[in-house]
């Protein structure tokens, strides 16, 4: 019978939830890294014991961690696991994220604006997002704060900027929201090995068709308050971004203000928020074998971030947007006050589709039955940052 | 030998239960101290100074002889007692919030 394994990283740790294909009962591991920001674990598609994990801190800055055997035993890239600390010069730069600012890139890859409308240096923070490669264990790709996107071929070990998306032109009009200015999204499209999407807050979301070379803000069709131009290129607080695989070519998008979709690959995006309680919100997901149906979890905003009416709701549409339902069996609904934060949502992919998101309460809920009904796998971690599933043979 | 005081977080990263030794060739300052930590535990490189500018980071300090030296020059002398190894150089995390 098929295993699902669930990755969360919280504010205060990471935790492995396993559970075999019926998913009612489940084995928790962790905390991993105790007393740390786990911003996220993710696995690699071709070798699913190989785990990916950003761990940060405002006091030590960034380590990257990775395991090799699912989640039992870590290390950071470059110290093999059960490698003894030994006397000589440093072997590991793991951590190490350099913002490209070489001379032959020839672009200006210095500043970009600040809070206040002036230009403030990129200053490198912390690792949001990692998202390995479909076909190679070895190569994972990194969504940094201050944006900008890194990749490693090696594991993890070294990281190399992929500056062409810093360095496209809109670069000085990017803004940080209000969780920073962080690159939060990495998608790759299936069928494409040159195509890539990512997305940033507060600049919105882009295109490469060349392997990370050069890069295409694809923001036609976002409305955002505030701003001035309503065809602004970049500006857009896009929250998260997600395809299903069959049909890389249509994206979901859950914006600050907004739930959109694209059917050209980004070229043009339409509203289909429809009769959600708020249009604001920060996870969105697809089902794993229907493509037209889509998740998301709408808050209340601008300034409460909790559900609507303090009942917890995941949304779900049939028809790729503009007719949701809500899905409110075994989720809290009365003085529920928690938020789901971007990366909190995943899906496995059991022919019955599972269906997890996390709250910034501890609580990680599953649905075996595409969010017909839930249950709470923990309710008291720490506040969730992220949610990934594997499901493995 | 030079004794090192890590905060708890970093004993973990590293893999060490209590006081760090080490050996530092020539004068003994922050710089050649912490250069002989990393060299030793290179999963800290990053962690107590900024990779590049090898500025201190921002909620770390450090300490000896119950004196605050975290703005004392990275090549300027640790105390003799530091350098003899009757004190420890202590890295601490600065404490935030109220």
């Amino acid at each position: 019978m098929s295993k699902v394994r669930v990755l969360v990283g919280t504010r205060k740790g990471a935790f492995v939830l396993t559970s075999d294909g019926k998913r009612d009962k489940w084995d928790v591991s962790g905390p991993h890294f105790g007393g740390w920001e786990m911003y996220h674990v993710k696995g690699s598609p071709v070798d699913p014991n190989r785990l990916y994990a950003s761990q940060t801190s405002g006091w030590f800055g960034q380590i990257i961690q990775r395991s090799d055997d699912g989640g039992k035993t870590w290390h950071q890239p470059g110290t093999p696991p059960g490698d003894p600390p030994t006397p000589g010069p440093p072997k590991t730069a793991s951590n190490q994220f350099v913002y490209d600012a070489s001379a032959e890139t020839g672009k200006l890859l210095t500043t970009h604006q600040w809070y206040d409308g002036t230009q403030h240096p990129w200053e490198f923070k912390r690792v949001w997002h990692l998202e390995p490669s479909l076909t190679d264990a070895d190569m994972v790709y990194a969504g940094v704060e201050d944006a900008a996107l890194f990749r490693s071929t090696d594991g993890g070990e070294n990281w190399k900027e992929l500056s062409g998306l810093r360095g496209h032109g809109t670069g000085p009009k990017w803004q940080p929201g209000a969780g920073g200015m962080c690159l939060h999204t990495i998608i790759f499209d299936p069928s494409n090995p040159q195509r890539m999407y990512i997305a940033i807050s507060a600049a919105g979301a882009f295109r490469t068709d060349d392997g990370g070379a050069t890069w295409k803000p694809i923001n036609r069709g976002l409305k955002s308050q505030y701003i001035p131009d309503p065809n602004a290129e970049v500006g857009h607080c896009v929250h998260h971004v997600a395809i299903h695989r069959s049909r890389p070519n249509v994206l979901f998008m859950q914006k600050h203000w907004d739930v959109m979709r694209s059917d050209d690959a980004g070229d043009s995006w339409r509203e289909v928020s429809g009769n959600l309680p708020s249009d604001f919100g920060f996870v969105i997901d697809v089902h794993a074998h229907e493509p037209e149906t889509i998740y998301v979890v709408p808050i209340k905003s601008d300034g409460e971030h909790f559900p609507p009416d303090g009942k917890l709701r995941v949304y779900r549409s049939r028809t790729g947007g503009n007719e949701w339902e809500a899905l409110t069996k075994g989720l809290p609904q009365r003085d529920c006050y928690v938020n789901v934060l971007r990366d909190a949502m995943a899906v496995d992919s059991l022919d019955e589709c599972g269906i997890y998101f996390g709250t910034t309460g501890g609580q990680v809920y599953a649905s075996a039955d595409a969010g017909d009904s839930w249950n709470p796998i923990v309710r008291d971690l720490p506040a969730v940052l992220s949610v990934e599933a594997q499901t493995l043979p | 030998m030079i004794r090192v005081i890590l905060p708890h977080h970093l004993r973990t990263l590293a893999g060490v239960g209590g006081e760090v030794e080490l050996d530092v060739a020539g004068p003994v300052t922050q710089r050649s101290v912490l250069d002989a930590l990393e060299g030793r535990y290179p999963m800290l490189r990053g962690t107590i100074r900024e990779h590049g500018t090898q500025q201190r980071r921002a909620f770390l300090r450090f300490f000896a002889c119950e004196e605050d030296l975290s703005h004392e020059s990275p090549d300027a002398p640790l105390p003799e007692a530091v350098a003899a190894g009757r004190e420890p150089f202590i890295v601490i995390g600065a404490i935030a919030g109220g």
